[in-house]
């Protein structure tokens, strides 16, 4: 197994790592997000995820896809959460493992800029005024 | 004969894919009020699905974007919907 691609409740960096971890990879990059404090200056109090989960995976499945067939990727983890999370939590953890570390950092770089893009997850921002779905309006 | 049979066919098919559920996520699970909505109207493809649910929830036009996905995959517009087709709708993503 060459690639590992989850949706749970909690992420850590480490498992991520010690996924992708191997002899004959020489670089390892990792990609960690976290909840941010505030949006705009306003204090954000937690966000809440929420998944079409069967279909975020086989997003996710293709952006992994890719970065090993296209970029020499030798092993990648991509974990995201689901559920209430709060300022500092961690959401996202992209760790990937090539022989040489420019295809490691480029996958992490890929990869977190299409997950944006087009795995179904939505996230809920919870300010003290109100809440609000991230990035629906123009 | 022939032409019986094909137009039963065609009722048959007209009747299961009226009844179709979608499944709605982020805020357009809230303009919807509901995650399930059940599309009663004869659509046969996704440019008709999308007239139907922004005259039903005009809000949804007022989105960045809104797309469908059949059966886990994003949709275009002259996509066709077979009964038994697994969709949904695709407020903008906003994950990691």
């Amino acid at each position: 197994m060459d690639v590992w691609i989850d949706i749970k409740e909690n992420i850590t960096v480490q498992e991520a790592l010690d996924f992708v971890q191997s002899p004959d990879s020489g670089g390892v990059a990792v990609f960690v997000g976290n909840v941010r404090n505030e949006t705009k200056g306003k204090p954000v109090r937690q966000l809440f995820f929420e998944c079409y989960a069967p279909m975020a995976l086989l997003e996710l499945e293709k952006i992994a896809a890719h970065t090993r067939a296209a970029m020499g990727i030798k092993k990648i983890a991509i974990l995201h959460v689901s559920g209430n999370k709060l300022p500092g939590d961690t959401v996202v953890v992209i760790a990937a493992a090539a022989p040489h570390r420019a295809a490691a950092f480029e996958a992490c770089q890929y990869a977190i800029d299409t997950l944006k893009d087009t795995v179904p997850i939505w996230k809920k921002e919870y300010f003290e005024d109100g809440e609000v779905w991230v990035a629906a309006h123009p | 004969m022939q032409v019986g049979w094909d137009a039963g066919i065609k009722q048959r098919l007209a009747i299961e894919v009226k009844g179709m559920k979608i499944l709605l996520f982020g805020i357009a699970k809230d303009i919807a009020g509901a995650p399930v909505i059940q599309v009663d109207a004869p659509v046969a493809k996704v440019a008709a699905l999308k007239e139907h649910l922004y005259q039903q929830y005009p809000r949804l036009r007022e989105l960045k974007s809104c797309m469908i996905a059949v059966n886990k995959v994003y949709a275009t517009d002259d996509a066709a919907l077979q009964p038994g087709d697994e969709i949904a709708v695709i407020p903008p993503v906003s994950g990691g």
